[in-house]
């Protein structure tokens, strides 16, 4: 400063000045203490809360990354093994066979494996999963409902605000705590809701 | 001891009950086989999500960063050290970290931790809030000089800039707080996050967008070559915070090391036009007074009008909600109920919730955005009243200096002050 000429002035200004310093510092400190109070040392991650989702096929066009970072997962534990399959098969398929017109799936993710009459495998393979939630569909309503969605966090941005749950018509989205990071669908009679398979 | 007994048997046969109807629940359609073949089912993979450790590591690095850049800007004067940190910090945070959390969007956090009863904010995205902020308030806005992913994306491209009109800098600089503002209000009534949903450049970190979002981060970037730091000086609503907070730094930069000599070097350095011209008090000074006066007392009247044209703006403010635009919907055009395509509506009406019972919740949300209208445009009112104080006021200035609200301490002046330090 170069002006010695008004020392009153210059005094009154850093008066002004930090005891506005002072008055933001407090209220930084009441909203940070009333953050503290809630806040967690864990990270918090999104996920599909199964029981709520409605397959509606958001998920695969509204997710930031393409292919979407939600893949269909099998809880095997719930599978019937059935060798007709209403996630694996459209409902008018001609035969029950691997071939590419019978199957429900856009991308053929679903591989179907015969282990003995008359029951069959079904593994999901999610590197051509789109997530759109078809065979889900078909499970959920033909079978035990072992396919399921789950974001894949290895895929998924952890977006601040979740791209899909801002859409999502049955708010099956939700965050989680990044320790419990998944709800894949357990066993219903050991488990229920939120138990790893 | 009989009451005792009582509520023991009450209990078991609860219990009893409990289990049963799980048991119903249980029956599948169809049972797991039992297989002759041996074969054990496979596992269900599940990947994990990033590391807690690395999540600190974040915050740590944000740490660093700030403490650097504030090194660079106050002690070493150097652009060229604020320059190569904040290409780390774009590096880093941008491309490697892809944009989230970043702390532009963790004012939302903050506030849905405070509204929102069921919501823990993670103790990393609150640091990411408070850090920059922190620094800030005691050094000015070294955040946004090279610690800022987005700044630092357009700080890179400011190659022709132009110097808008005062006018239009300070019409534009309001935003700014209407941004703010209403992501506190769709925050608060647990709408949404607007400030990330159009964040501009999060698409470009991460080469892979909806197409609307590229485009609005190419745009902001081709404005940026003329325009310097147009989502900064005028969207960035964490700007708003940390320019409160650089006001009344104590140890903001200077453009001179030592006493200014006034050789008008510096003064069209700033591409921001954050540089205060010298000024001395024109026309008679009673006058002045009673202008500024006359705005103090107006100021509450900008406030009641403001909050009056908020409240007067919630239904369609309401509007982006879900739940009151679904509603609304179903209100309007009942037709819609029968409409298979229409997905929200639905799965409502599977839901097997009455439209009664959607009415009044959607309800209570439009009222929550009624006062949340009152609060915003009365915020409004309150910013444009204190603004125009602000343009009427006289502050001796003898030397050039930077507006501490606004000027991001880029260090770009530095290099043109030829008084070096004594």
């Amino acid at each position: 400063m170069s002006d010695n000429k008004e020392p009153k002035s210059i005094e009154r200004r850093r008066f002004i000045r930090s005891g506005m310093q002072m008055a933001l510092a407090v209220s930084l400190g009441g909203v940070a203490g009333i953050s503290f109070l809630k806040a967690t040392p864990k990270d918090m991650v999104w996920q599909i809360d199964p029981f709520k989702c409605v397959q509606c096929g958001r998920c695969a066009d509204e997710c930031v990354m393409t292919p979407s970072a939600v893949k269909c997962v099998h809880a095997y534990a719930l599978c019937g093994y059935c060798d007709l399959c209403g996630g694996y098969l459209k409902p008018d398929a001609n035969a029950r066979s691997t071939a590419a017109e019978n199957q429900l799936c856009p991308t053929a993710a679903i591989k179907r494996k015969f282990i003995e009459a008359p029951y069959y495998e079904y593994e999901i393979i999610e590197d051509l999963c789109i997530g759109c939630a078809k065979c889900v569909a078909g499970c959920t309503s033909f079978g035990n409902g072992s396919f399921h969605l789950q974001i894949r966090h290895n895929l998924c941005k952890n977006c601040n605000d979740c791209a899909i749950a801002r859409v999502c018509p049955a708010d099956a989205i939700q965050r989680v705590p990044a320790d419990t990071p998944y709800l894949i669908k357990g066993d219903f009679t050991k488990g229920g809701k939120g138990k790893k398979a | 001891m009989n009451q005792f007994k009582r509520y023991f048997l009450l209990i078991s046969i609860l219990l009893f009950t409990a289990v049963q109807s799980y048991a119903a629940d249980a029956q599948q359609r169809f049972p797991k086989p039992e297989f002759d073949s041996g074969y054990t089912q496979p596992p269900t993979t599940a990947s994990s999500p990033r590391m807690i450790f690395l999540e600190y590591l974040d915050v740590f690095i944000l740490f660093v960063v700030l403490s650097v850049v504030t090194w660079f800007v106050l002690k070493r004067r150097s652009r060229r050290g604020v320059f190569w940190t904040s290409v780390f910090s774009l590096l880093y945070f941008g491309f490697y970290r892809e944009g989230c959390i970043c702390s532009v969007g963790s004012v939302q956090n903050v506030v849905l931790g405070i509204v929102d009863p069921t919501y823990a904010i993670p103790l990393t995205a609150l640091l990411f809030f408070l850090l920059p902020l922190i620094f800030s308030l005691f050094f000015g806005r070294t955040f946004c000089a090279g610690a800022c992913p987005l700044g630092a994306i357009q700080d890179i491209v400011v190659l022709r800039p132009i110097e808008l009109p005062k006018w239009i800098q300070k019409v534009l600089g309001l935003i700014p707080y209407l941004y703010l503002g209403l992501a506190v209000l769709y925050v608060a009534t647990k709408s949404e996050f607007i400030i990330c949903r159009y964040d501009p450049f999060v698409g470009l970190f991460r080469f892979d967008a909806p197409y609307n979002m590229l485009i609005l981060g190419i745009l902001f970037l081709a404005v940026g070559v003329f325009v310097a730091r147009p989502y900064c000086r005028f969207f960035c609503p964490y700007g708003v915070l940390l320019g409160w907070m650089s006001k009344f730094s104590s140890k903001h930069m200077t453009i001179t090391p030592s006493a200014c000599i006034q050789c008008k070097l510096c003064s069209n350095s700033c591409p921001f036009g954050a540089i205060d011209e010298p000024v001395v008090e024109t026309g008679k000074r009673r006058s002045n007074v009673n202008r500024l006066m006359t705005y103090f007392i107006l100021l509450p009247l900008w406030v009641g009008i403001g909050g009056f044209a908020g409240s007067m703006m919630h239904v369609p403010l309401s509007r982006f909600n879900q739940t009151v635009y679904l509603a609304e919907q179903i209100v309007e055009h009942p037709e819609v109920k029968n409409d298979p395509k229409n997905i929200d509506v639905r799965t409502f009406m599977s839901s097997g919730k009455s439209t009664e019972q959607l009415v009044v919740e959607a309800d209570a949300i439009r009222r929550q955005f009624y006062w949340g209208g009152w609060m915003l445009g009365g915020f409004m009112g309150l910013v444009i009243g204190t603004s125009l104080i602000g343009l009427s006021k006289f502050r001796k200035r003898t030397d050039w200096e930077p507006n501490k609200t606004n000027c991001l301490s880029c260090a770009r002046c530095m290099d043109y002050c030829p008084v070096k330090k004594e």
